[in-house]
């Protein structure tokens, strides 16, 4: 949506192509970075699995105070699946290690798609709890081990 | 115009987060602390420079949420995401570990003394607040656990003036406890509700008649006390104040308010955002108490790299202002206001 807003735009402001390209390309990072997370339970890749999906990730350039939001938005596989929160955590530690710069990221379940939508969303963009979670040696395994990037 | 001037920027290789910082009652000395499990402890040298002069390592086994120093300056309080809270003494120029306060099931996350010295509270991500009394030397007997909130407590802080303690929480409500005097129960004396999101943060003006607090949801909000018997004619219950909601400050923030400091000797109301800027609030003079008016007078974009985590206004030099980043950075300001 706001990406063919934008493209709407470059024929009148020049400006404005540099900056869709930029939106584009770290929307492209984004997914790269975020398709091979491995599912806690199964042996496929949130990609595999249409976990992730990269109409789900947008980005909002901000150019003033040089501060790029991204939104990830995800699709567990099951209404109740108790593994969204850790899916959620694999992915703002892996774009948290593997992104260039620092961003700030929103991450958002898909509407409609867990019973507990809300509650997780809160937690998921906690970063407080987040910090904590990762200081736990058994989390912190389990979010390793599907972070982890094969060869 | 009113602008924040660098003073000076603190920086220790992988540090890494730096959650919080804290100033000593008599202004001098600052403690910070954070992902790196370490309290610092920095002063002047002898060419006015800010100097990291002492590290605290051996208290806590993971990240070291918030330090705090007791009214008398010679305690300093530290609190864990090991469930722990260390009370550090100083001797001949010395830190120690005097004691280490257990009982939260997890992560402790914030740590305040009471201005009698008398008290120190505690909360957690378990939902409770502890409240403790400093029995004596080195010891410290829980005085109260209390279960009010529904989620998470965040944030806790004591009356300027009394025994009353505040609490802030990912509930999105605020509540004030304090001890019941014909039993000695502590009890749950009030509950503010009004933000949408988590509550990160409260913080009392400098005679502790308001309130200010910062959400998730990105507005700020003052509270004012309204005390039995107040000419208002606001209703009050069992002769405790009820709180109202005077002034919700929205649209300036753009992401979560994570810290709020009310400086007690301007008035002044600094935040820490999560999109990396610092801000200054004032209030209009001759402002209506039921419906106080505050300007945005300085807005600091990029004040860090990454989220501002804590701003905290020193308790004795005007002006002077310390904030905290994700980014490994402590900065200390300057407020002129011209």
């Amino acid at each position: 949506m706001f990406l063919s807003f934008l493209r709407k735009k470059i024929g009148t402001n020049k400006e404005k192509v540099k900056e869709v390209q930029n939106v584009d390309e770290i929307k492209d990072m984004v997914y790269d970075i975020l398709r091979t997370i491995k599912d806690p339970e199964k042996p496929n890749t949130l990609e595999e699995l249409n976990v992730i999906y990269e109409e789900g990730i947008t980005v909002k350039p901000n150019p003033e105070q040089c501060i790029n939001v991204i939104r990830v938005e995800f699709n567990p596989t099951v209404p109740h699946c108790s593994l969204a929160t850790l899916i959620g955590l694999c992915i703002r530690i892996k774009l948290q290690r593997d992104m260039p710069y620092p961003i700030k990221l929103d991450i958002y379940i898909k509407e409609g798609a867990h019973t507990t939508e809300h509650e997780i969303n809160k937690q998921i963009n906690d970063k407080e709890r987040i910090a904590a979670a990762m200081e736990n040696p058994n989390l912190k395994d389990i979010v390793e081990n599907c972070i982890k990037e094969e060869d | 115009m009113a602008k924040l001037e660098v003073v000076q920027i603190l920086t220790k290789k992988d540090s890494g987060r730096i959650w919080n910082v804290s100033w000593h009652p008599k202004g001098d000395v600052l403690a910070s602390c954070g992902e790196d499990k370490c309290i610092r402890i920095w002063a002047k040298d002898l060419l006015g420079k800010w100097t990291n002069k002492i590290v605290l390592t051996d208290g806590h086994k993971r990240t070291i949420r918030q330090v705090a120093w007791s009214p008398c300056g010679n305690y300093l309080a530290s609190a864990g995401f090991d469930a722990t809270t260390c009370i550090w003494s100083k001797q001949d120029g010395e830190f120690e570990c005097n004691a280490t306060l257990e009982g939260h099931e997890n992560e402790v996350k914030s740590v305040a003394w009471s201005k009698s010295g008398q008290y120190l509270g505690t909360c957690s991500r378990d939902k409770s607040v502890w409240i403790w009394e400093v029995a004596e030397e080195n010891e410290y007997d829980c005085a109260a656990v209390l279960n009010a909130h529904t989620q998470d407590v965040k944030k806790i802080i004591w009356h300027p003036k009394k025994d009353i303690l505040a609490s802030a929480s990912y509930d999105n409500t605020i509540k004030f406890f304090r001890e019941d005097v014909s039993d000695g129960d502590w009890v749950c004396c009030g509950t503010l509700v009004g933000h949408d999101s988590t509550v990160w943060s409260i913080s009392f003006d400098g005679d502790g008649s308001r309130l200010a607090s910062c959400s998730d949801d990105c507005t700020i909000k003052i509270w004012k006390e309204y005390v039995p018997g107040n000419p208002e004619g606001v209703a009050t219950v069992d002769n405790d104040s009820t709180w109202k909601c005077v002034c919700t400050l929205s649209g300036q923030h753009s992401r979560t308010i994570y810290d709020i400091n009310w400086c007690p000797i301007t008035g002044l109301l600094a935040t820490a955002c999560a999109d990396d800027s610092v801000r200054i609030f004032k209030e209009d003079v001759g402002s209506d108490l039921s419906a106080p008016t505050f300007n945005l007078i300085c807005n600091v974009e990029k004040a860090h790299n990454e989220d501002v985590n804590c701003v905290s206004w020193n308790p004795t030099a005007k002006g002077l202002l310390a904030t905290c980043s994700d980014d490994g950075e402590i900065k200390i300001w300057n407020f002129i206001d011209n």
